[in-house]
């Protein structure tokens, strides 16, 4: 008999949670099957646009786990989680473009093609070492972490909290999007970083590259969601919560709330760097727009509508409102916004818990 | 339609102007060359008739058979009778003078009659040159242009100068010599120095003084050019100072443009002490830039500043109210396209009203059932941005509106010539401290005010004192939505009205209510005017963009060493934040 692990435990507790990791197994596993099995012409055959589609859902569910983390967990309302998104992105695309070489429209061996145009004689010292994968890996987690750590260790330590702490990481996403729209940042401006051409030597365009990008989503998905639920089971992630829930109580205590926070902000932002990282090569480009205040609102709607504080609530209303979002702006792009719009104040008004505390309380009610 | 129409017109401006600079560039080049050969009857002064055409088939001297003899007449010719013209000092002389110059004087060719014509719609708008009355419209086919050349356009604009520097108003006087200026020539200068006695206003005796004297620096004369240099150094006029720095600056050959070393040091003295006094006319309009920013500022954030620091609701809705406000300006002004002057007028209460009201219905319908739960309120109240986004791009279409400018505001306040304030920036700083002063009024002076602050500072007391606590939420909610209105009206004149009018403001408003200190208007006042002062003076140095990410970054680490801003709220009300 081993001792039962604390993550074992929690999952045992965790019904949505099973449900949600069973699913996404079934999906890891149909997906591949149904695009590169099933003939193509066959009403079972997944296209590659879909398996893409999907993998960008997944990108955006890692992305509201990690908004969940903070927010459901310790209360803090992150207007500005698409800057970590983003600048994870930009670490992806960065290494991305070295990969391009001399395939560009200029041909330069070292120099992405808009710093020829810009006329640059030299590549600029942060794009050094974005051509080896590891490293560039591993700035997908530094940039975002270490511009959380320093935001976070000002914000915090000086006690800035609730409705201030949100409008200042929505100016924080507001100045990065200002800032990556000038061309002298060296990232690209106002195009941003596009038309790469493989990954690790892989041609980014073929269908088997797509499926095992969607699967590496998949995977990182999973564990995003395992890790959370491991520190929120943990005797930390229980002094987060208190925090939620009696911030000063927990101080008096005798707990560093301001450390316990740091860390748990710094991990969610580099959570939300990892979607982005997985986010960029499926998609194709990565731009300022990222970075708009707007993108990173939608984030928190998301979680909201799923449900805060369930973790697997977020990966619901991440993947509800995104298909809906393809959808109108498809049919009926006129309506998205009315939608979207009504959805912020119903969600806020009649479903506190969300889609998935709605569910449980039937299931609760037929019980 | 109507875009493709401001565009072409814009095309056609463009090109009239590249026109006229190249005619200017053609009579500065043709006006160095004059003293050599005036003479030959090339560019000779208009006042002398040539007497050919006249005598031969022009008696008597008609003013509309002078005219009608115009179309047929040759440049020579041309140039006679617009000397006759003038001798006649028919007062609407110098209207058709400047129709000739303008290319607006045309023929008609079913009845040879001449007319001043204004393009108008599809056709044109026709003007009787003898009587100035209207005339009636013409298609464009009917009417041939009466043709007019360098050396003609030339004389007609020391004609028309001549007719401005006896203009009654003085400003037309100032704008004649101050067009003067820019284009010297013997007869320019002919006619200012007649000028000079016999004019008055002392504003009007230095630009003609400045004129002389800066037709006295070609001189061969060396202390001629020593006063005129002494004459010169107090001004501002750009011409003046480029004329100047040809002086001191060594030219092609190496070689300073000024020979004589006593002018050269006095030039360069000059020269110095203009550039000093324009940097400091510089540094004032970019303070008063900063000002009228800050004015827009605060507000934008006014409103904020009663919704979220005195009741503490986040109402990110707030922008659309803006914008709200703005939408109601070009209706009003749609309503009564002839009286843009009123409609500004009525737009102020009327959108304080329509937002007013949509801020009360957005408090009662929302906001109430989410006190004391800002983050929800937060996100709500974003949904509703949305939402109104939405509405408005489906009533007025997403594309821009434009609203017309009144007037008395539009133009500019001309200090002096290095120095000049637009009259739309005046008004709104003046606007905005009117707006503060009534606001704090309201607060301070009326039961409405003392109700509302009684319930911010503290809800149950005042609810035993027998407050509807309810009432004085909705209406104070309506309060500062109504000011988001009335900050739209003045939005509207200073930028594009469309569905995004708000969204570009709204961290910026939250940005200066923290930064100024939550619930405390003056605060707000000073943050906003503070802001955006540091952000003209840093635009020169940084870029506008990186000036507006040093601002973000500033209030951000402000916020972190002081998060109750610059002017904390003590005492009882500061803890209920």
């Amino acid at each position: 008999m081993t001792r039962p692990s604390i993550l074992g435990d929690a999952l045992r507790k965790d019904r949505g949670g099973q449900i949600f990791l069973a699913l996404l197994a079934l999906l890891a596993v149909l997906v591949p099957i149904l695009n590169l099995a099933v003939p193509e012409g066959s009403l079972l055959h997944l296209s590659t646009y879909t398996v893409t589609l999907l993998g960008k859902y997944l990108c955006y569910a890692l992305l509201a786990i990690a908004v969940d983390l903070v927010w459901g967990y310790c209360g803090i309302l992150s207007l500005g989680h698409t800057a970590f998104f983003a600048l994870g992105g930009y670490a992806m695309g960065m290494y991305l473009m070295r990969q391009i070489g001399t395939r560009g429209v200029y041909g330069d061996p070292v120099l992405p093609d808009f710093m020829v145009f810009l006329n640059w004689k030299s590549l600029p010292w942060f794009w050094h070492g974005m051509d080896v994968f590891p490293f560039a890996m591993l700035m997908v987690l530094v940039a975002p972490g270490l511009l959380a750590l320093v935001f976070g260790w000002l914000a915090f330590r000086s006690r800035v909290t609730g409705v201030y702490l949100s409008i200042m990481t929505q100016a924080l996403t507001y100045a990065l999007l200002l800032a990556f729209f000038r061309n002298e940042m060296g990232f690209g401006g106002n195009n941003g970083l596009t038309d790469f051409k493989d990954l690790l030597g892989f041609n980014l365009q073929r269908p088997g590259v797509r499926i095992a990008l969607f699967l590496t989503t998949a995977v990182f998905l999973a564990g995003g969601y395992l890790a959370c639920r491991y520190i929120i089971a943990s005797r930390y992630g229980r002094v987060v919560q208190a925090i939620r829930d009696a911030e000063g109580r927990t101080r008096f205590i005798g707990y560093k709330v301001e450390s316990y926070k740091l860390w748990l902000w710094v991990f969610s932002a580099m959570l939300a760097g990892i979607a982005g990282a997985l986010y960029v090569p499926q998609v194709g480009i990565i731009n300022p727009g990222e970075f708009a205040p707007i993108n990173s609102i939608e984030v928190v709607i998301w979680v909201a509508i799923g449900g805060r504080g369930t973790l697997y609530g977020a990966v619901v209303g991440a993947i509800l409102v995104n298909y809906a979002k393809t959808y109108f702006t498809a049919a009926l792009p006129e309506v998205w916004l009315y939608a979207l719009g009504a959805l912020f104040v119903v969600v806020t008004l009649f479903l506190p818990k969300g889609v998935v505390g709605l569910v449980r309380s039937r299931a609760g009610a037929a019980a | 339609m109507f875009r493709s129409l401001s565009i072409s017109g814009a095309i056609q401006d463009r090109i009239l102007r590249i026109l006229r600079l190249l005619a200017a560039a053609t009579l500065l080049f043709a006006g160095l060359a004059v003293p050599l050969h005036a003479d030959e009857g090339a560019a000779a002064p208009i006042a002398v008739p040539a007497t050919s055409v006249a005598s031969a088939n022009a008696q008597p001297f008609d003013f509309g058979t002078l005219l009608v003899q115009l179309p047929d007449a040759d440049y020579d010719e041309k140039e006679a009778i617009i000397g006759h013209l003038i001798e006649l000092h028919r007062p609407n002389t110098r209207a058709v003078l400047n129709a000739l110059l303008d290319g607006r004087l045309y023929q008609r060719q079913s009845d040879k009659k001449v007319f001043i014509a204004d393009e108008s719609g599809d056709g044109f708008k026709l003007t009787d040159p003898v009587t100035l009355a209207d005339a009636g419209t013409a298609s464009s086919d009917d009417l041939d242009k009466i043709g007019t050349n360098n050396s003609l356009r030339k004389s007609l604009r020391g004609a028309v100068a001549q007719f401005a520097l006896s203009d009654p108003d003085r400003k037309v006087r100032l704008q004649a010599v101050t067009e003067m200026l820019r284009t010297l020539d013997e007869t320019t200068i002919d006619a200012l120095r007649k000028r000079l006695p016999d004019e008055k206003d002392s504003k009007v005796r230095r630009a003609i003084a400045a004129g002389l004297a800066l037709a006295d620096l070609d001189s061969p004369d060396a202390d001629v050019r020593l006063k005129a240099v002494g004459t010169l150094k107090d001004s501002l006029n750009s011409d003046v100072y480029n004329r100047l720095k040809t002086m001191v600056e060594p030219g092609a050959d190496g070689q300073p443009g000024e020979a004589d070393p006593h002018v050269f040091t006095a030039a360069v003295h000059a020269v110095s002490s203009i550039e000093h006094w324009r940097s400091f006319y510089e540094s004032v309009e970019t303070l008063f830039f900063g000002l009228s920013l800050g004015s827009v500022l605060v507000l934008a954030a006014i409103g904020l500043a009663i919704t979220f620091g005195v009741m503490g609701v986040i109402n990110m809705a707030h922008g659309e109210l803006m914008m709200i406000g703005a939408y109601t300006t070009y209706c009003i002004q749609q309503l009564m396209p002839n009286h843009i002057g009123l409609s500004m007028a009525l737009s102020i209460p009327a959108a304080f009203v329509v937002s007013g009201l949509f801020g009360v219905a957005i408090e009662r319908g929302i906001v109430r059932f989410l006190y004391g739960r800002p983050l929800e309120t937060l996100l709500a109240t974003f949904g509703l941005s949305l939402f109104l986004q939405q509405l408005v791009r489906s009533i007025f279409s997403p594309l821009n509106r434009s609203v017309s400018t009144p007037q008395f505001m539009s133009g500019s306040l001309q200090i002096n010539d290095a120095l000049s304030i637009t009259y739309i920036r005046l008004y709104i700083v003046v606007f905005t401290l009117i707006v503060f002063a009534v606001l704090q009024l309201i607060l301070k002076r009326t039961s409405l005010g003392l109700t509302v602050r009684a319930v911010s500072q503290n809800r149950s007391m005042a609810k035993a004192m027998g407050i509807r606590t309810e009432w004085v939420d909705a209406a104070t909610f309506g309060l500062g939505s109504g000011i988001a209105g009335v900050a739209g009206v003045a939005l509207s004149q200073l930028t594009n009205v469309g569905p995004n009018l708000g969204q570009g403001y709204i961290i910026d408003s939250f940005m200066v209510v923290v930064f100024g200190g939550v619930g405390n208007l003056w605060g707000t006042l000073i943050g906003g005017v503070g802001l955006g002062v540091t952000s003209k003076l840093l635009e020169p140095v940084a870029g506008a963009v990186m000036a507006k990410i040093l601002v973000l970054v500033f209030i951000i680490l402000f916020i972190q060493r002081r998060k109750q801003g610059l002017f904390p709220q003590k005492g009882r009300a500061a803890e209920g934040h």
